[in-house]
């Protein structure tokens, strides 16, 4: 089990290198920073001594080297906007995503339980169909979309929560539920047919024949064994949720990491879409790594198979 | 015997249990898709009102059921006094283009990546699922966005940035169904009949997992035409004047109480189309390979 979480350990590392190398060029790509924050009036000069001060002026791979060594230790420099370090800013915001992301995956988990389980008990029925519909309506649903709606009519019109920002749980539920509807779909299915296969199993038919009521073969003999291939969807599942985690975020003013890159990019901050980028990456990975751990430790077919 | 030694082996593949199970096409989807596959294709020819024509007297003119609506306009205007119908006519063209293609082209890219990792396996394989596993952890919004600053947003941009994220997700998936077939005896024998790689690959490798291939796609191009959306809601898909379903809405964002249309009928467009493909995609999925859940 140590070989193989320190292989695997390794991978993400080789993967976030990976990441490293494509962010640092794509910001050099975005053009010259200087414009936006000197003056129009700058002089040649002012160019030169701020390509100076910021370290413009070395070659791209020392630039590299010394970003990497500084990235390693929490450094990612100071924003060009904000003139603060960024790693303060994303110490600030991180906090916020990380818990509209916990909500989000509470609302999903909330939803997709129930209707997987119920489309499985109840297949072929209207109960089965209306569970399909609500999970894949809510994956063709336009997360933006839903968000204007919800602002006008439930924040505006009916004045039930808060629109936007950050003020107590009340204003998780729009966002949260956005979200969080959006990433119900793949759960679902994954448990409607996890649970499917595992309630046509010998085991649970012996279950059956033993007289075990019906509540418990399902919640226990059937749901613990559903679980397993969920637990590998986990990481893109994840992955899903940070990528419209930006959306939902600039939309409803959320004062996380993704509204801070949207605001990093449209300014060419580039110290903060490097951190940004990085820091989503590495949670990725980190998430992506419990889920291999935890499937291998669940299945040990997986820890033998290099 | 053949002249092709290694066309002995090609393997009958499995045909899906079509017969059987009553071969019904899904008519909700495949009469939305249809629709606006055929509104994308005769746009031109329809006599609607010009999509980039502006008058501002008609400005904000609400749908023809609405008290001060008329048939000139049946789904109202926009700000700019721009017919929504035809805007939305033409704006499946974008929509369903840029799907479509970013799609084919994430396809054709991962899946020669997933079969190449999975037929050479050792160090081949390590190398290339490294550089999946990178790319699968990069937001495919940051890089549009990135590229949308950097290049300037575009059309090709849009359909590149989405692209050069998606094809790790069929990279995976052909991967791990090459892993699989490799067990299987009629790849030993095509290799015994002395086939090369090249060979293995496409004919024998590639044939067995299309139907993995058509099942992805087809969920993928809903997502796609979300993401697409968002980002040019964003300001950072296709630049206007032309119309985009996301640029539409985030046009009506600051008039939903008043002008609703503006930002309702994209809205309702886009979640028809995409819940269509979605739709299609589950049922080839139950119809042709129900053991792939993880799509």
């Amino acid at each position: 089990m140590l070989r193989f979480i320190a292989a695997r350990l390794v991978q993400s590392l080789i993967a976030l290198a990976i990441v490293s190398v494509v962010v640092f060029v794509l910001a050099r790509a975005t053009g010259d920073p200087l414009y936006l924050i000197l003056p129009m009036s700058a002089s040649q000069e002012d160019f030169d001594n701020a390509r100076r001060y910021l370290g413009l002026d070395r070659p791209y791979v020392e630039q590299y080297l010394s970003f990497v060594g500084r990235a390693v230790t929490g450094d990612f420099g100071v924003s060009l906007r904000a003139r603060r370090p960024v790693s303060e800013l994303i110490r600030e915001r991180l906090p916020n995503s990380l818990k509209l992301a916990a909500f989000a995956m509470g609302v999903s988990l909330a939803m997709a339980f129930p209707l997987g389980i119920m489309a499985a008990v109840k297949k072929g029925t209207g109960l089965d169909r209306a569970a399909q519909v609500v999970s894949v309506l809510g994956q063709s649903l336009p997360t933006f979309w839903v968000a204007i709606l919800l602002v006008e009519f439930v924040a505006g019109r009916l004045q039930w929560l808060p629109a936007g920002g950050i003020a107590g749980f009340s204003s998780y539920v729009l966002p949260g539920f956005t979200l969080g509807w959006f990433v119900v779909a793949g759960l679902m299915r994954l448990l409607r047919s996890g649970m499917l296969e595992v309630l046509d199993s010998e085991y649970v038919k012996l279950a059956r024949v033993k007289g075990v009521a019906e509540r418990r073969v399902i919640w226990l003999h059937a749901l613990r064994n559903a679980l397993i291939p969920v637990v590998t969807f986990a990481g893109i599942y994840f992955a899903i949720l940070v990528t419209t985690a930006i959306v939902v975020e600039t939309v409803f003013a959320w004062p996380g990491i993704g509204r801070l890159a949207y605001e990093g990019i449209s300014s060419r901050d580039f110290p903060v879409i490097q951190a940004v980028v990085l820091t989503t990456a590495a949670i990725v990975a980190v998430v992506n790594l419990c889920v291999d751990c935890l499937y291998a430790w669940i299945d040990p077919r997986i820890r033998y198979a290099r | 015997m053949p002249a092709d030694p290694a066309a002995v082996a090609v393997p009958e593949i499995e045909a899906p249990a079509i017969a059987s199970r009553g071969w019904r096409l899904p008519v909700f989807p495949v009469g939305v898709i249809g629709l606006f596959l055929l509104l994308a294709l005769v746009a031109p020819l329809l006599s609607l009102a010009d999509p980039h024509e502006q008058s501002l007297r008609n400005r904000f003119t609400p749908p023809v059921w609405e008290e001060r609506g008329s048939w000139k306009h049946p789904l109202g205007t926009d700000r700019l006094g721009r017919d929504m119908l035809s805007r939305i006519v033409w704006g499946s063209r974008v929509s369903l283009t840029a799907g479509v293609l970013t799609v084919l082209l994430a396809s054709a890219f991962g899946a020669a990546v997933g079969l190449t990792a999975g037929y050479y396996g050792g160090r081949v394989d390590a190398v290339l699922m490294r550089v999946t596993d990178a790319t699968m952890s990069f937001p495919v919004i940051l890089l549009a966005l990135i590229l949308a600053v950097t290049v300037g947003p575009s059309f090709t941009n849009v359909i590149v940035a989405i692209a050069v994220i998606l094809w790790a997700r069929y990279a995976r998936v052909i991967r791990g169904q090459v892993l699989t077939l490799m067990q299987l005896d009629f790849i030993a024998q095509a290799r015994i009949a002395g086939a090369g790689g090249w060979r293995i690959i496409t004919r024998h490798l590639l044939p067995n997992t299309l139907g993995t291939l058509l099942v992805l796609v087809t969920l993928q191009i809903g997502y796609v035409i979300i993401v697409e959306a968002s980002l040019s809601f964003l300001g950072a898909g296709i630049p206007p004047p032309t119309p985009a379903w996301g640029s539409m809405i985030a046009e009506g964002r600051d008039v939903v109480t008043s002008a609703w249309w503006v930002s309702l009928f994209p809205g309702l467009t886009i979640l028809f189309v995409v819940l269509a493909f979605n739709l299609l995609g589950d049922w080839l999925r139950d119809t042709f390979d129900p053991k792939l859940r993880q799509l």
